[in-house]
């Protein structure tokens, strides 16, 4: 009797001594929950530097993928278990409800502070501290402020090897700048044999930009957003025309064999293997190719202009950004490290070692030139966190998939028009009945 | 009630609770916050969410045809690994219920697929199915069939199919297992009194094997359904739902309902919806299996 009494009472404490943290975590340490598996490395040495100038503790987890990521994070917030730092993924409608529910502070003060007469806010590129505010007046009904710090930004453009530049006969330092000349060079790469676009299609997010790079430069960004507002429909001659770009490039077999259904890291290996002359890709592709293939010859270029009448634009600006804890005992703390950490020596340090493009414009002559190259048209950058206006997401997935179907075939542009603008129509009703 | 007595009911109380604990936070309570979040329009974030009676049940019932068409893509697949994966399920059991030689190795091997995880199965099999140097077309070609040759994931015609035949391969070693279990229990002297008889192999499989491998067939069926109706692992790491919609499936809709638009509310009743569907599809084959063994 007394053998079991002693086994059940072993067994009941081993069994909450196994429920029990496993960390035992420091009170007065900042702790940053973050989901950049590469660069968790160089953060911990950041941290352990920062603690040697300062005698203050950080602490860097990391939680991966960044789908996991996004919802530890949701469900801490639910339970009011948030970290002192953090980042929050998803769209600016994410976002504004985290701000709306007081789980981040609004840093627009601490942003403002000036040292040498430079205000911390102005360190960033312009479009990087955008992406993390909201003006007066915006539409998710935000206070207006600054409510996130820029780590790095990203761009998202077009690669091409210089290589399979050369063995087609085309001047490997001329890449394309117009429609006209990007399809006359995918011609004459393809009767060389070599394949030409690919891009990770199959996360349709990417459609996305590239389709809004081609929207804005033919039609200029007000249209666009005024076919967000619903003044516009999308059986519009100018968005039939953006969808057929789609088409020629399908029926002139620019894009590489599965692309519409590729996801990014195999178009990544695709492109660093030398199996595509073209890629469009983010600022990031430079630290991935390093690491799939160190001898890739290649150069950033600017997606082809489809119009000289409104400027070319690309996605950028937005990249990984911290927010602080509005609940948070350590506030003060906390927005001191992210000062810390965005400051150039420390901005360039991250950047040289992960290939990432710094938020912090000073630290921008510390970086390899390919990877600078990529900074080079960062005031035509725009991105859907900095858009006055949003499109309903069942809007988007809509067009998106719709372009797929043009890659595939199945549908011509004017229908893909037709049945987006039917989904902008019901989701627009939905709206003002609510 | 004598104080042994209270003792006696108390202590069996105690030792149900930590069980029935655990199956209330677990399982009762999420599914009923399922329930409760299905008639609200909650984002996932907010601390505050408003009460919206049917309105999300209603949408999806009567205008969201992308839901519909992905419940119809699973049901496509879920007939496909009914039938061709059971079908190759049994034959190998059949196989491997004699007694041949390395009988085990075989077993091990036909295994092997369900044990691993869908999300690297999926990417083998993008490997495999690759448009430019993928092994099925290299293969077509070195048979004089190039003409077949096509990014298989990325062809509307054969993209379900391909995912099919992706989730048979690292499903039909359950249905073996099983079966297999199933065909060693049946007594082996039932075969020799049906030899004695005259019994030829296929009047001893029609009149002994498959009546008595009924239940067991009914087992691996609901199974099948279950597993197959709830994939996503595999279209996740291989098609992502595309092209276009062509392999969307409910629980890839639920997920990008959920994360990508936040909608977390009309995402529950579409979990709501699909349980109910399942639940729906589970009875019926109870009431038919019943309806077997009477036969």
């Amino acid at each position: 009797m007394h053998f079991v009494k002693n086994f059940i009472l072993t067994f009941l404490i081993l069994f909450f001594a196994g429920c029990a943290s496993a960390n035992k975590q420091d009170p007065s340490a900042i702790t940053i929950w973050h989901w950049m598996s590469d660069r968790d490395e160089v953060f911990q040495e950041l941290a352990k530097k920062y603690e040697d100038q300062t005698g203050a503790k950080v602490k860097f987890d990391l939680f991966a993928p960044s789908e996991a990521y996004a919802q530890r994070v949701k469900a801490s917030a639910q339970t009011a278990t948030l970290p002192d730092i953090y980042g929050v993924l998803g769209e600016k409608r994410d976002f504004a409800s985290f701000i709306r529910s007081g789980y981040i502070a609004n840093l627009s003060q601490a942003l403002g502070e000036t040292k040498d007469g430079v205000a911390w806010k102005d360190d960033f590129f312009k479009k990087a501290v955008s992406v993390n505010e909201f003006l007066p007046g915006n539409e998710f009904g935000v206070e207006p402020g600054i409510y996130g710090v820029p780590l790095d930004v990203t761009t998202i453009q077009m690669v091409y090897n210089k290589k399979l530049y050369e063995k087609a006969g085309l001047d490997p330092e001329a890449p394309p700048r117009t429609w006209e000349e990007f399809m006359g060079h995918a011609s004459i790469l393809r009767e060389a044999g070599i394949p030409r676009l690919v891009s990770g299609f199959g996360e349709i997010w990417m459609l996305d930009a590239l389709a809004s790079n081609l929207a804005m430069n033919l039609m200029g960004e007000e249209k666009v957003f005024d076919t967000y507002r619903g003044k516009v429909s999308y059986a519009d001659p100018d968005w039939v025309r953006v969808l057929s770009f789609f088409k020629q490039m399908t029926d002139e077999k620019v894009f590489v064999e599965g692309a519409v259904t590729m996801v990014n890291k195999t178009a990544e290996q695709t492109f660093a293997n030398e199996r595509a002359a073209y890629a469009f890709n983010g600022s990031w592709c430079v630290n991935v190719y390093k690491g799939m293939n160190p001898d890739l010859q290649y150069a950033a270029m600017l997606p082809p202009s489809v119009s000289n009448l409104h400027p070319a634009r690309i996605w950028g600006g937005a990249g990984g950004s911290f927010v602080v804890n509005a609940g948070s005992t350590r506030r003060d703390g906390a927005v001191k490290f992210l000062k810390w950490l965005t400051d150039e020596k420390q901005q360039a340090f991250l950047a040289e070692k992960t290939e990432n493009l710094p938020s912090n414009k000073a630290s921008l002559g510390k970086i390899s030139p390919v990877l600078a190259s990529f900074a080079d048209d960062m005031d035509n950058t725009t991105h859907p966190n900095i858009y006055p206006v949003h499109e309903f997401p069942s809007v988007v997935e809509a067009f998106d998939k719709g372009i797929q179907s043009i890659l595939i075939g199945e549908k011509k542009p004017e229908e893909v028009a037709q049945d987006t603008q039917k989904i902008k129509e019901k989701e627009s009703a939905k709206a003002r009945a609510n | 009630m004598s104080f042994n007595q209270v003792r006696k009911v108390v202590g069996s109380y105690v030792f149900v609770a930590p069980a029935f604990l655990l199956f209330v936070t677990f399982s009762l309570y999420p599914f009923l916050k399922v329930f409760q979040l299905s008639v609200t329009n909650w984002d996932g974030i907010s601390s505050s969410m408003q009460y919206i009676g049917l309105e999300n049940f209603k949408d999806l019932w009567l205008d969201n045809p992308v839901f519909w068409a992905s419940m119809k893509n699973a049901f496509t697949v879920t007939f496909l690994a009914l039938t061709a994966q059971n079908f190759l399920a049994l034959f190998l059991a059949l196989l491997c219920d004699r007694d041949i030689r390395g009988g085990n190795v075989y077993r091990v091997i036909f295994y092997l697929p369900p044990v691993l995880s869908g999300i690297v199965v999926g990417l083998i099999w993008n490997w495999i199915y690759d448009g430019n140097y993928g092994l099925l077309n290299h293969f077509l070609r070195f048979i004089g069939l190039g003409d077949l040759a096509r990014a298989w994931l990325s062809d509307a015609k054969t993209a379900l199919i391909g995912v099919s035949v992706i989730h048979m391969w690292k499903g039909f070693g359950w249905g073996f297992v099983i079966l297999l279990a199933g065909l060693q229990s049946i007594p082996r002297e039932l075969y020799e009194a049906a030899r004695v008889d005259g019994a030829n192999t296929w009047v001893m499989f029609k009149n002994v094997t498959v009546p008595l491998m009924i239940p067991v067939f009914i087992l691996v069926s609901i199974l099948t359904i279950l597993g197959t109706m709830q994939i996503f692992d595999i279209i996740i790491s291989t098609t992502g739902g595309g092209p276009g919609y062509h392999t969307e499936v409910p629980i890839t809709r639920i997920v990008s309902t959920m994360i990508g638009s936040s909608k977390f509310g009309y995402a529950c009743a579409m979990g709501v919806t699909f349980g109910l569907i399942l639940l729906a599809i589970s009875m019926v084959q109870i009431r038919v299996s019943k309806m077997m063994r009477q036969v």
